[in-house]
């Protein structure tokens, strides 16, 4: 698929790949997705808002510079200052991560400066360049500190540098991710009264994303990372409703799939509370609560798509991914988007087995055309 | 409500913003507070509790540090009270003999900085309302937005555009559960009103506590109304 090299959020002409629980592809224009959604369904989005977790700076003992990249934290506690991170060597996000430099060798114990932050490399974990790291000082200094010389984890695919207000969503709430939950890119303010004037639900948690790649196989064969997240009682309460009435569960993301089926796997009902997603999603998991997932496009080697497996079978996916290439599709965090609804089969939950598949007259005919025309609530 | 209120005031080192964080901390909320000057901002943290955060709400590139401290100091967001202001050229001078880099700094600081604050912002305070725990942004405002006062034009045009604002923002968030309030807290004996009017008799204004204490109240009643 080509890149999507301007960071916009929402270009006009973003482009959405429906596969229905059927199996059947069609093609729309992504500013008609709450025509995919019913009354009685329940969106759910990811509310974290995305740390400047790049942050440049020395390796003390070496004074060789070092950028490092927060990865993951095990709580979303303000005074939990412990982060895992991804070290890398000289160079900025214009050298693609594949060849940049590696780090100095890092030790337990050794200290970074990092712009006016102070931290301490706590542990090695498992691998050269992921290291727990620990920053000194009050909480509020540390936060400052990120805050004000800490930039957003860019991509060497974009034309320019990002800034925070390239990557925060439209509702991002809590300072938590470390790269942005991009799939709710998509999600604006005028679409959010849209889907509340068709009588749609909508909903939020928080799930910590951490990062989605380092260029390292070694360290990409590791992600995603454990997780941290909170479901605050009126979103797992809207769930319960919404399921208890027939609607469907609709998830913005990768992340809000990974924190409701992690919470309801635990529990084995959708309870509200904090925990750590880290569990693997793929072919083998059965959900337990969301029944369609809108995300970015993705390519089948990378983890997010074998996420997609738990909603449908490879072969429909193999249609989907061929769709995606030979429809000129753009991927990567400003790319188009895929709406997959749970495969109707044998196991399917009984809220599901009442949906029915999408009707033959919706819009964004499988021939690509888009209507134009939106229904008045 | 049983968890404390959360609270962000901008420009709360002194006059009516200073006022307002200590009200709001009397009562029991937390407080987070922004200004531009580090000593002050540091001084007032200590001495009331608060959380201070360095930034300047003119400035397009400190808004999102801005957020980003508030939500990692308090957790979330309840009221936002858009309160620094910028009087414009000082002394006062009419429109005719304004700078035009003068009038865009007002601009700057009392129309976009609370536009660009609230648009980021925005997330946490609909956030806070779907939780059932109310959200409310309260812009101040000025009986310059209403009266065409001379040698006010700088100030008078923005808090002016300030005040319509709130209307839209308030129009187009009932649904979301957001509240915009934008109150005009009267004369005040502030640094800003000093700056103004050099030689007013400071007796008869009225004190930035007492507005406080008033639009403190206002908040209340506003997140106590049921949701929309």
């Amino acid at each position: 698929m080509i890149a999507a090299a301007r960071p916009v959020q929402r270009p006009r002409d973003a482009r959405l790949l429906v596969v229905d629980g059927r199996g059947a592809l069609l093609q729309a224009s992504r500013a008609s997705l709450v025509e995919y959604l019913r009354q009685g369904d329940l969106v759910v989005a990811n509310d974290a808002a995305t740390l400047p977790a790049s942050l440049h700076g020395v390796h003390v003992p070496s004074g060789a510079p070092i950028e490092v990249r927060l990865a993951g934290r095990s709580s979303l506690r303000r005074d939990d200052l412990r982060f895992s991170a991804v070290a890398f060597g000289a160079g900025d996000w214009r050298t693609r991560t594949e060849v940049r430099p590696p780090p100095p060798a890092l030790a337990p114990g050794e200290r970074l400066a990092l712009g006016p932050l102070a931290a301490s490399i706590g542990a090695l974990l498992g691998h050269p360049r992921l290291v727990a790291l620990r920053f000194e000082g009050s909480a509020d200094a540390v936060w400052a500190g990120i805050a004000r010389h800490g930039r957003p984890i860019q991509y060497a695919y974009l034309s320019e540098a990002l800034a925070l207000w390239d990557v925060w969503t439209p509702i991002a709430a809590v300072p938590v991710a470390f790269e942005p939950p991009s799939a709710g890119f998509a999600l604006d303010w005028s679409t959010l009264a849209a889907m509340r004037s068709r009588g749609i639900g909508f909903a939020s948690l928080t799930l910590a994303a951490g990062i989605s790649s380092t260029g390292d196989p070694a360290l990409d064969a590791r992600l995603p990372l454990d997780e941290a997240y909170r479901i605050p009682e009126s979103t797992a309460s809207a769930i319960r409703r919404a399921k208890a009435e027939g609607g469907r569960i609709a998830a913005i993301g990768t992340t809000v799939v990974r924190a409701l089926e992690h919470a309801a796997a635990r529990t084995g009902a959708t309870a509200a509370g904090e925990g750590v997603a880290n569990q693997r999603i793929d072919a083998r998991t059965r959900l337990r609560v969301v029944d369609a997932i809108l995300s970015g496009t993705h390519d089948p080697h990378d983890s997010h798509y074998q996420l997609l497996r738990a909603f449908q079978d490879d072969a429909t996916l193999s249609r989907a991914s061929a769709a995606l290439e030979t429809g000129g599709f753009r991927t990567h965090e400003f790319g188009d988007s895929v709406l997959i609804e749970r495969k109707v089969g044998e196991a399917q939950r009984c809220s599901y087995d009442r949906g029915v598949p999408l009707p033959a007259n919706l819009p964004g005919a499988p021939d690509g055309r888009q209507r134009g025309k939106t229904r008045s609530p | 409500m049983h968890e404390p209120l959360r609270v962000a005031v901008t420009g709360g080192t002194c006059g009516l913003g200073l006022a307002l964080l200590a009200e709001f901390r009397r009562r029991g909320a937390r407080v987070a507070f922004v200004a531009r000057t580090a000593p002050s901002v540091a001084d007032v943290a200590e001495k009331h509790g608060a959380h201070g955060i360095v930034g300047d709400v003119a400035r397009k590139a400190d808004i999102h540090p801005i957020a980003l401290q508030v939500i990692a100091a308090l957790g979330g967001l309840d009221v936002l009270v858009n309160n620094a202001s910028s009087l414009g050229p000082t002394p006062l001078a009419p429109l005719a003999d304004t700078e035009c880099e003068d009038f865009a700094a007002a601009l700057e600081t009392n129309l976009l900085g609370p536009f660009r604050l609230t648009k980021a912002l925005l997330g946490a305070l609909t956030a806070s309302a779907r939780e059932g725990r109310g959200a409310v942004v309260l812009n101040i405002s000025s009986d310059a937005a209403i009266n065409p006062y001379a040698r006010w034009g700088a100030y008078g045009a923005s808090k002016a555009a300030l005040r319509h604002m709130s209307a839209i923002w308030r129009e187009e968030l009932a649904a979301e559960g957001v509240r915009f309030l934008s109150l005009d807290p009267g004369d005040m004996d502030t640094p800003l009103h000093a700056a103004a009017v050099p030689d007013a008799d400071p007796a008869s204004l009225k004190r930035p506590e007492t507005a406080a204490c008033e639009l403190a109240d206002a908040v209340e009643a506003a997140l106590l109304k049921a949701p929309a």
